[in-house]
């Protein structure tokens, strides 16, 4: 099969390698180029649905349907704070508007720079060291309004290395 | 439930009525067949069964458990019990069709429909008016029947709408107006799909546009016009 008209990066096309093509790679191929390049750009959504063979209009559907996708460019650091019970009792909301305040963006937007994503999400299950924020991977606990500044910086600065 | 092998015929009931139904068979086919009445609105008898309307909800025994199914999807068995509209039923259905009319005041069908089990209006507030019930038979029809795909759900829980992918017309509609004919609240109109189609609509010309001989319900354009909106 050959490439799709109106192809603008060959690495999408790479990725789509690394997947069977067959239906049911559809997540794992969106997945993977999500993680490329934290979002999913029209041109990739349209060759993952030549290579794989399903229809555009089903590729949009479960690109829109999880919030796991995003249609628009993510944070490289993607912060998560926990809104879920304990952390909501235990202050979570002012947590959320440091981070809002500190990087000058609203819930579920990017910052200029493209350098983090905020998000609010309900229990990340560490109840017990609530309230709690999760930055990528790591999960950070008891955080304190105070904190907030010197964690991202930690996140600025280990970009910088 | 509980499973019995069986090949073949099965004998059941319908509200008592003693119904024969075949391997594969869904209670929904049999009761058409039977001519007992059962609404629905996702169903249509050439596509695949989707089960979202829940309009067709019937009461299942089987053995001593009683529950409530969709029978568009229900596949028969040799000794079910079947019942369309008992109290719990109806109650539920009614419950369905208030949350319908919530979403499409102005349907007919589904004010029709819930004229019939006595409801006028829905308790539930307007949010957002809007005649697609999200049946998805557009969408069904488009892939089963006309084989393009051109459009599919987007988005999910009260976001989820139908629509072309990436929000733009898709190159892959033929213009067919199938999902037009198909949907049962006319939330798709012939504008919708002549606005994605590259066909009569869009045919470059000088003069006059004079009204569409097939749809009447729109001008055929030039393109120098379309191309202003």
């Amino acid at each position: 099969m050959g490439q799709p008209k109106g192809l603008v990066s060959e690495n999408a096309y790479t990725i789509l390698n690394e997947v069977e093509e067959k239906r049911v790679s559809l997540i794992a191929a969106l997945q993977k180029i999500q993680a490329r390049y934290r979002y999913l750009p029209e041109t990739a959504m349209r060759q993952v649905a030549a290579r794989l063979r399903v229809p555009v209009s089903q590729v949009y559907h479960v690109a829109t349907f999880y919030s796991a996708f995003s249609l628009k460019p993510k944070g490289r650091h993607i912060v998560n704070v926990c809104l879920g019970t304990a952390c909501h009792v235990k202050g979570a909301g002012l947590i959320l508007d440091r981070f809002k305040r500190e990087l000058k963006v609203d819930e579920g937007d990017t910052t200029e720079d493209g350098q983090f994503t905020l998000q609010a999400v309900r229990c990340i299950g560490c109840c017990s060291i609530a309230p709690a924020v999760m930055i990528d991977t790591e999960t950070h606990g008891y955080v304190r309004q105070d904190k907030v500044a010197d964690i991202i910086k930690r996140y600025r600065e280990s970009k910088e290395k | 439930m509980s499973h019995v092998e069986w090949q073949g015929q099965a004998k059941f009931t319908i509200d008592g009525k003693e119904v024969v139904g075949y391997k594969g068979e869904t209670i929904l086919e049999v009761a058409r067949r039977e001519g007992i009445n059962i609404p629905t609105l996702c169903y249509h008898e050439a596509l695949e069964p989707y089960a979202v309307c829940r309009l067709c909800l019937v009461e299942v025994t089987v053995g001593k458990r009683t529950r409530l199914v969709t029978s568009c999807i229900y596949e028969v068995a040799p000794g079910i019990e079947v019942k369309t509209s008992t109290e719990r039923v109806t109650r539920n259905r009614k419950a369905v069709l208030e949350l319908l009319l919530a979403r499409a005041p102005d349907a007919p069908v589904i004010r029709k429909l819930a004229a019939e089990y006595g409801i006028e209006k829905s308790r539930y507030p307007l949010i957002k008016n809007d005649n697609c019930i999200l049946c998805g038979l557009c969408v069904r029809a488009c892939r089963e029947i006309v084989g393009a795909d051109a459009i599919g759900f987007i988005d999910r829980g009260t976001e989820r709408r139908v629509g072309p992918p990436i929000e733009r017309q898709s190159e892959r509609c033929i213009g067919c107006g199938t999902c037009v004919y198909i949907c049962p609240t006319a939330a798709i109109s012939l504008k919708d799909v002549s606005k994605s189609m590259p066909g009569v609509h869009k045919h470059p010309y000088d003069y006059e546009a004079p009204e569409c001989s097939i749809c009447g319900e729109m001008n055929l354009e030039s393109e120098s016009k379309a191309g202003e909106r």
